[in-house]
């Protein structure tokens, strides 16, 4: 198999036993090597053997690599943008000639062609409101809408769209049960369980529910390496316990919380499990079955969509009990001057003209990424986020936060000694690397952390080990500035 | 990969690449110094390190604090004045934050000797880019001018011209 390597991708911190053969020093290891060959542009993923002091030798493809990161970042034109610079000149003017490095993923996800396209599609071509015309437009854009639902249920394991309500992003998702389901089962004598870990869309939505309520709000503790106390987490659930609201990745930390196990716990006692997926659903396979939880929230821009754009999972029997949230309509199948029915789920939570174009879209960003496979994109992302991992440490003078490399999301936040994250976000910037550099909505947790703030790089689809290099080496800089 | 530089190695070094070309580097790490960089001059960067006039007054004639919750920087300003209490004696701060927040703070500090009540007043976000040297970039805006807010603040509620319980923040 004829081929140029491209480079060694991960592996070298995974040596099995160094071993002799010949006269030199070999370490037979799994390393991913991505080769491209020149005929087909195809990479592969290998095993190798690493001779010290020399090159790789390849011994043989064994699977192909996930995908073409290469091809996927062909649908992402944003990607080839210059930054950087004056901005009193903006343009390839001095300054202004450093590639893009988009690294803040988890804040919001770059928007492939497909995606962008299926807006201008339903501008151009059906645009109408949803549920109330006879005439073809309508129907065109209702039909759209509609199996939108259905696109998103399939994704993530869900009976049908009944149980799919799409929302304006995950923190109305969360306040729509906080809301609707909350501020009615909720009295004093019971608690809801949270983690450490939640961002501020889940932790301050249910403290003033809490409040309101008279219900107590309970967390479960982070540990030293940043996983969730699960013995702490048998203490605070029982059967008083109404809600575990608990997220799946953290945007911090990058743990991968066990949901299932907290599924079991909470269900033991009657409670509910409410899943945070807007780090996870985007970036790995998610089952609502497999999890086990009661309701799941995501958004649509995380995850290659548009803006504007959520879901709520919830499962159906519970949604049929729970009463509407927001009323008007859309909502409604009857109406008097002093009573309403409710349309079917999930219309019945879904008033008003809801967000139509970003709707399509959204189904339009998750058959992109079916085509690359859920589960391929977790591969990705575990290798850029165990590359990341492991370079950051060696630079030195790194603070990471969360588990080790091997075992996270495709996210890194941390701190450089003696430089304040938001110098280092204006340092990298001026590299053309861009990260994300605060709280990260997590500000509890950065109390328990002891630091104001952190900078945080995280990894999607189109992320490249190059670009790696490039954050990598960016933060040196910034640390040499500052030594 | 369409990255156009290799910043892993310095300029002029060609490395192959996987279509077979070669590329030039052009040393993007050592040329490339836009505004973010620019920002952290050797001025911005001794003053964080070595900040000037670090510390409380024994017998200060006004006290403030202000903060910027999003970004945690905090300040503590205290300013002795004159017998008159028209003129700045001596000035004191505190604080945690980021280099362009603090770096600013120092050099107010220095600036703020011997300056009037009216001139304090007077010192506008021009004045303290001025003071800095440097660009700052607007993202940036609200940590340079956290000190000079800070000493105006606590001016005016020393005068009784302000409210003691409205927090100083200089951020959205």
């Amino acid at each position: 198999m004829a081929g140029k390597i491209h480079r060694v991708t991960s592996g070298r911190k995974y040596y099995n036993r160094p071993t002799r053969l010949s006269n030199r020093l070999t370490v037979r290891t799994t390393i991913y090597i991505r080769i491209r060959l020149p005929d087909t542009g195809n990479t592969y993923r290998t095993e190798g053997v690493l001779v010290l002091g020399t090159q790789i030798r390849v011994m043989g493809v064994q699977e192909q690599y996930p995908f073409d990161v290469e091809a996927v970042r062909a649908d992402f034109p944003i990607l080839d943008r210059l930054v950087g610079g004056d901005p009193e000149s903006p343009g390839e003017g001095p300054g202004d000639d450093t590639p893009l490095v988009y690294l803040d993923s988890a804040a919001t996800s770059q928007t492939p062609d497909p995606v962008v396209d299926t807006i201008v599609d339903y501008y151009r071509g059906y645009n109408a409101n949803v549920h109330r015309g006879i005439h073809q437009l309508s129907q065109e854009a209702s039909v759209a809408y509609e199996e939108a639902h259905d696109t998103v249920a399939d994704f993530i394991g869900a009976s049908g769209r009944e149980e799919i309500v799409f929302t304006k992003n995950t923190t109305e998702a969360m306040n729509l049960v906080a809301y609707a389901w909350g501020l009615e089962e909720l009295g004093p004598g019971d608690n809801v369980v949270l983690s450490q870990m939640e961002h501020h869309a889940s932790l301050v939505t249910w403290q003033q529910i809490g409040k309101r309520t008279g219900a107590d709000v309970r967390f479960i503790e982070v540990t030293d390496e940043g996983r969730l106390d699960m013995e702490h987490a048998a203490e605070l659930i029982d059967d008083d316990t109404q809600m575990v609201s608990v997220v799946h990745v953290s945007n911090t930390l990058g743990t991968i919380n066990p949901i299932s196990e907290l599924a079991d716990l909470a269900h033991d006692h009657d409670a509910y499990v409410f899943a945070d997926g807007a780090q996870s659903v985007p970036t790995r396979p998610v089952d609502v079955d497999d999890l086990g939880v009661d309701f799941l929230a995501f958004s649509g821009h995380k995850m290659c969509g548009p803006t504007g754009i959520g879901a709520l999972y919830g499962r159906e029997e519970i949604l049929d009990e729970v009463q509407p949230y927001l009323y008007g309509g859309d909502m409604i199948r009857r109406v008097s001057f002093t009573d309403s029915t409710w349309e079917d789920l999930p219309w019945k939570f879904e008033a008003g003209t809801p967000s139509i174009a970003q709707g399509i879209a959204f189904a339009a960003a998750i058959e992109y990424l079916e085509e690359i496979g859920m589960q391929n994109v977790q591969a990705h992302e575990d290798l850029l986020a165990e590359y990341a991992y492991d370079e950051l440490t060696d630079l030195g003078g790194v603070e990471i936060y969360g588990p080790p490399g091997n075992d996270r999301g495709g996210l890194v936040a941390f701190n450089v000694e003696g430089v304040h994250a938001h110098d280092l976000s204006s340092i990298l910037n001026d590299y053309g690397v861009a990260i994300r550099a605060g709280d990260h909505c997590t500000q509890p947790l950065h109390d328990e952390l002891g630091v104001a703030a952190s900078a945080r790089a995280s990894f999607y689809l189109y992320n490249t080990v190059e670009e790696i290099d490039a954050l990598v080496e960016a933060v040196g800089e910034a640390r040499d500035l500052f030594a | 990969m369409r990255r156009a530089t290799c910043s892993r190695r310095p300029a002029g070094r060609s490395c192959p690449r996987i279509d077979g070309t070669l590329l030039t580097h052009t040393g993007l790490f050592v040329t490339n110094m836009g505004l973010g960089s620019d920002m952290y001059r050797q001025q911005i960067l001794d003053h964080y390190k070595n900040p000037r006039n670090y510390g409380e007054l024994e017998d200060p004639d006004f006290t403030h604090v202000g903060e910027n919750p999003s970004c945690g920087d905090t300040i503590q300003m205290q300013v002795a004045l004159d017998d008159a209490g028209e003129t700045i004696k001596a000035v004191r701060f505190t604080g945690d934050g980021c280099a362009i927040s603090m770096a600013s703070a120092s050099m107010l500090s220095e600036r703020l000797h011997g300056m009037s009540i009216e001139e304090l007043d007077a010192l506008d976000t021009d004045d303290i880019t001025e003071m800095l040297g440097v660009d700052i970039s607007p993202m940036r805006v609200k940590c340079a001018v956290l000190g000079r807010q800070v000493a105006q603040d606590g001016s005016k509620i020393h005068r009784d011209e302000l409210d003691p319980d409205d927090r100083t923040k200089t951020e959205e």
